[in-house]
């Protein structure tokens, strides 16, 4: 055992922690939740590329960046403020907080630090509507959803998908300076999509849940009302998903995509209602859960070939 | 209540050398890079007319 190691006990750990820490920098990046942010990165980039109007390339380089950095430090915040549940499910535990790699205290002053430098990055070299709305986000996320719904209340994904919902809206205003209700759609697509994503992963993890004490619909509600309440939403998302081509900013082959996927998101959606609330395997919420992924990406890809394609002719 | 850490009496291991070697370049490859990034920005947003004046 090292010095370090029994300085640590002795003192409580928090003052030699950073010190005598075997964190790696690949450790804290993991701290920004990549994968969560890789798919911030892409929805804001598609909202950049829609907006009209013009913007230099590095400035736009450097408002996704900075957009990529402020997703990275809400994440370090949630991770920071759930590392007591995160210890208890199977999916979260290897984090570098329940896993002990990074202590508390670095991992706040990590998340603090890049907020900061997030946002006055966007404000300073973007515009300060848009680092309002990245701060507005990340407020909304680490405080919001984190601290006051995720532990109180089943409606926790549904208000807290407007965090997720922001990063187009914010690659919008970076060019425009200015929100419009086509950016508000961009919105729309994400938040109504957020609960029957994350309700289906709920009806199959739901005992994962459970033993960390986070009131999921599926264990207040019930199942057979979850899948209602994922019928219910997939029935407005599907038309939602078409919006873009019906108020004129998207393309026919976008119209085509939209239309094609909302329907096989409503049948999957069909399935997961008609599945038996005790079935043991889930497998229509597995399917459900996995193509909502690919649905979200599909119509946002779409965008942004449609997007890049006008700038090119 | 905690002690005031004594550093100079701490002795590092090789891993805990290694990790805290490897975080100070992270964080010195992240200042260079804050720097170019404010540089070039600066010099863009000036434009091309702060060239022109007169001597």
């Amino acid at each position: 055992m090292s010095m370090v190691d029994s300085l640590d006990k002795e003192q409580g750990g928090e003052q030699s922690d950073i010190l005598g820490s075997l964190a790696m920098p690949s450790d804290y990046f993991a701290l920004l939740k990549p994968r969560v942010m890789s798919l911030v990165v892409f929805t804001a980039l598609v909202g950049l590329m829609l907006a009209p109007g013009t913007i230099h390339p590095l400035i736009a380089v450097l408002a996704i960046v900075s957009i990529a950095i402020g997703a990275g430090a809400s994440g370090a915040l949630n991770m920071w403020y759930d590392a007591d549940i995160d210890a208890i499910m199977t999916r979260t535990a290897k984090r570098p907080i329940p896993a002990g790699i990074i202590s508390p205290s670095a991992a706040l002053t990590f998340g603090l630090v890049l907020t900061f430098m997030s946002v006055m990055m966007l404000g300073v070299i973007v515009n300060w509507l848009s680092a309002a709305l990245l701060a507005f986000t990340i407020f909304f996320y680490a405080i919001v959803y984190s601290h006051w719904l995720k532990r109180s209340t089943p409606q926790n994904i549904v208000i807290g998908g407007a965090a997720g919902a922001f990063p187009p809206m914010i690659g919008w205003v970076a060019v425009t300076n200015s929100i419009s209700i086509e950016s508000v759609v961009l919105f729309a697509i994400i938040f109504i999509w957020t609960p029957p994503h994350f309700w289906a992963l709920a009806l199959f993890k739901s005992d994962d849940y459970k033993k960390a004490g986070i009131p999921m619909m599926p264990i207040v509600a019930g199942n057979r009302s979850t899948q209602n309440q994922i019928l219910a939403y997939s029935l407005v998302l599907a038309p939602v998903g078409v919006l873009p081509w019906l108020m004129g900013f998207a393309a026919l082959p976008y119209a085509i995509v939209s239309i094609t996927l909302g329907a096989v998101f409503l049948f999957f959606a069909f399935r997961v209602w008609q599945m038996p609330s005790d079935d043991k395997l889930m497998v229509p919420a597995k399917k459900l859960f996995g193509f909502s992924i690919l649905y979200l990406f599909v119509l946002f890809a779409t965008l942004l070939a449609e997007a890049i394609w006008e700038k090119l002719v | 209540m905690t002690k005031p850490l004594e550093t100079e009496n701490i002795e590092l291991s090789d891993k805990q050398k290694k990790a805290q070697r490897s975080r100070s370049i992270a964080i010195a490859v992240v200042l260079v890079v804050l720097v170019a990034i404010f540089y070039f920005v600066t010099i863009l947003k000036m434009g091309p007319a702060v060239m022109v004046r007169p001597l």
